[in-house]
């Protein structure tokens, strides 16, 4: 064994403890017959049968539309931010990089309750409408605008960080040596500055996608079970219908439709070519 | 048109940062067609004059000309100038064909006149046709360089700015691209603005030279001018190692030396003369057997010696002071370290500065 492979022994252990085994567990749990509890059955795909026959893929594809529309939203509301934070704000960047940051030391439940209590009628947003201004607008809560107001909300940090530090990747001299050539602002911005932030913008994109695809709480809290996403599926087959086998098959599904729909991304805007590196 | 105006002219051009003006009243004219370089060393001010030339910066006070039109307030889009960053600010993201036409692109012309102007300038640049789809980050530091000098040019700038774009290369090819440059300016025949730290890199290329210090031009003038007759110790002592010997006028037209006993007999004196420095290229002191054979003699002892290439240099020292002796290799000083020696130069191969 080389030394450089037996350095890397104890972290090659811990990855395949901590990283690999519970994906294969998992994965070889969908193979389990229905409603099984032990790894010795034999070998089925009943499960991935049983998924196919269900009403599974309206809770997938409401999992993927929300995390996508999620996604969209965040990256038109964040890029602003994001590059006042970098180009505009000045000493004031420390202030708001906070003010976004410090929420994220509460629960994501608590501020979810918090938005429920906002949200509500005769709440915080109404009950004041109502008694100031004598108007009583329906609430949005429990409604789909909701459940989408809330992951936005939750997920903005994490596409907010990877954006600023995109855009804080972009050289001062490209952008000045493009006005020099002649580009309007506008051109600037197209021709240099999109580009060259978008390893920061793919990643902060593919973050919340993938977190977002496995939310929960936002549907749940904000959502009052209107919708159900695919998480809110396996944590039934995991808990109340005591199916671990079929919970398994839809996590391994759902892996595998996020993990290609990441590749294809990935694919399609190759890092290393973004960030000039090949 | 009128051959004799400047193209670009600056009128008391200031630029203050807070209190302190990083630019301070510079007044100058530069010349259709000329390769001026404007040298100083770091912090004197010339990064801020080069990016108020260029539009990137606005002078607190004064007026820049652009043949006789105020451009104070014009943004650099859309004056006719271009400038060749330190960093080269090369778009990383863009092949080499793509970099060069970007002027061109936003200029909105069609991609095949785009193709072969690109194409053009690379041949001019000698870059080789097949880089035209290289991505522009495998480029080696040279080939960078004149990417980007070719992107400028694509631009076809009135007034091609440089800043110190050479201070990250290697000396040997330095050397190299400084001839290039002084030959694409004789192609290209365009007026090249160049900044620099470097005077021996000033020499090699420019038409004129301005030495700027603490935020003002201190001296304008040929490569030659510059050398040979510097009008402060500051100058003379930005084109390499000299001898400075403080003096002050002393009776009967020679100038004593800071010890006041040392008499040296000096060049031609200005009339309002009263303190400076003399000053004393290494290559115009000698060794010499007897104090008589030039105007001015010094006795000291042989310190060290250091081989500078075509050129061997010695470190004299005469009491507290040290002397630096220059000779080709060819004809080298035959004494011994720590060896008395005698050194002097004759009168008029000195310099007398003020300051």
């Amino acid at each position: 064994m080389s030394q450089g492979l037996r350095s890397a022994l104890p972290v090659i252990l811990f990855l395949l403890a901590g990283f690999a085994a519970p994906l294969i567990a998992v994965t070889w749990f969908s193979f389990m017959p229905a409603r099984t509890f032990a790894f010795a059955g034999t070998p089925t795909l009943a499960n991935y049968a049983t998924i196919l026959e269900s009403t599974s893929y309206i809770s997938f594809l409401w999992s993927l539309g929300l995390a996508a529309l999620t996604v969209f939203l965040l990256a038109i509301i964040t890029y602003p931010v994001a590059y006042g934070l970098v180009r505009v704000f000045g000493r004031w960047s420390t202030l708001v990089t906070l003010l976004f940051t410090i929420p994220l030391f509460v629960s994501e439940n608590v501020r979810l309750y918090g938005w429920v209590l906002f949200l509500i009628k005769n709440g915080l947003l109404l009950g004041s409408l109502k008694s100031i201004f004598g108007v009583e607008p329906e609430s949005i809560l429990f409604t789909l605008p909701a459940i989408i107001l809330g992951m936005v909300y939750v997920y903005l940090p994490f596409m907010l960080f990877p954006m600023t530090l995109g855009i804080s990747m972009v050289p001062q001299d490209t952008r000045d040596a493009a006005a020099d050539l002649g580009a309007s602002r506008l051109q600037v911005f197209r021709e240099v500055e999109l580009p060259l932030s978008m390893p920061g913008i793919l990643i902060g994109c593919l973050l919340t996608f993938v977190l977002a695809v496995g939310a929960i709480a936002e549907a749940k809290v904000l959502g009052g079970q209107q919708i159900i996403p695919i998480i809110h599926d396996i944590e039934i087959a995991f808990t109340y219908a005591q199916n671990w086998p079929l919970g398994a098959a839809l996590s391994v599904l759902l892996m595998l439709v996020v993990g290609a729909l990441v590749l294809l991304v990935l694919r399609r805007f190759d890092l290393d070519v973004v960030l000039g590196r090949r | 048109m009128n051959s004799s105006q400047p193209i670009l002219s600056l009128k008391s051009v200031r630029k203050l940062f807070g209190p302190h003006a990083a630019v301070d009243d510079i007044e100058i004219d530069f010349h259709e067609g000329e390769f001026f370089t404007i040298v100083g060393p770091s912090g004197s001010g010339k990064t801020t004059l080069l990016r108020m030339l260029a539009g990137m910066d606005q002078p607190s006070s004064g007026d820049i000309l652009l043949r006789g039109t105020r451009i104070n307030d014009m943004p650099s889009n859309r004056r006719p100038t271009c400038m060749v960053f330190q960093s080269l600010a090369l778009f990383p993201h863009r092949t080499v064909g793509q970099n060069i036409e970007f002027p061109l692109k936003i200029r909105g012309e069609d991609p095949e006149r785009r193709k072969a102007r690109a194409l053009q300038l690379m041949a001019l640049l000698r870059l080789p046709e097949s880089y035209y789809g290289k991505n522009v980050m495998k480029c080696s530091g040279g080939e960078r360089q004149r990417v980007a000098l070719a992107r400028a040019l694509a631009y076809d700038p009135e007034i091609l700015f440089f800043d110190e774009p050479l201070s990250a290369i290697d000396y040997k090819l330095r050397k190299t691209l400084e001839k290039e440059l002084k030959d694409i300016h004789r192609e290209t025949k365009k007026t090249f603005i160049y900044i620099t730290h470097s005077l021996e890199e000033a020499m090699v290329m420019s038409d004129r030279i301005g030495v700027m210090r603490e935020g003002k031009l201190v001296q304008v003038g040929t490569p030659h001018e510059i050398y040979t007759s510097p009008k402060t110790r500051f100058v003379s002592e930005f084109v390499g190692d000299v001898n400075v010997i403080a003096v002050s006028k002393g009776p009967r037209s020679v100038l004593l030396g800071d010890d006041g006993k040392r008499t040296f007999k000096p060049p031609q004196m200005p009339k309002d003369f009263s303190k400076g420095h003399l000053v004393v290229r290494p290559e115009y002191l000698r060794f010499l057997k007897r104090a008589s054979e030039a105007d001015n003699a010094l006795e000291g002892r042989l310190y060290n010696e250091y081989a500078l290439g075509s050129r061997i240099q010695y470190q004299v020292r005469v009491g507290e002071n040290v002397f630096v002796v220059e000779k080709l290799r060819q004809q080298p000083f035959t004494g011994k370290l720590d060896d008395k020696v005698m050194i002097g130069w004759d009168a008029n191969d000195a310099i007398l500065v003020t300051d």
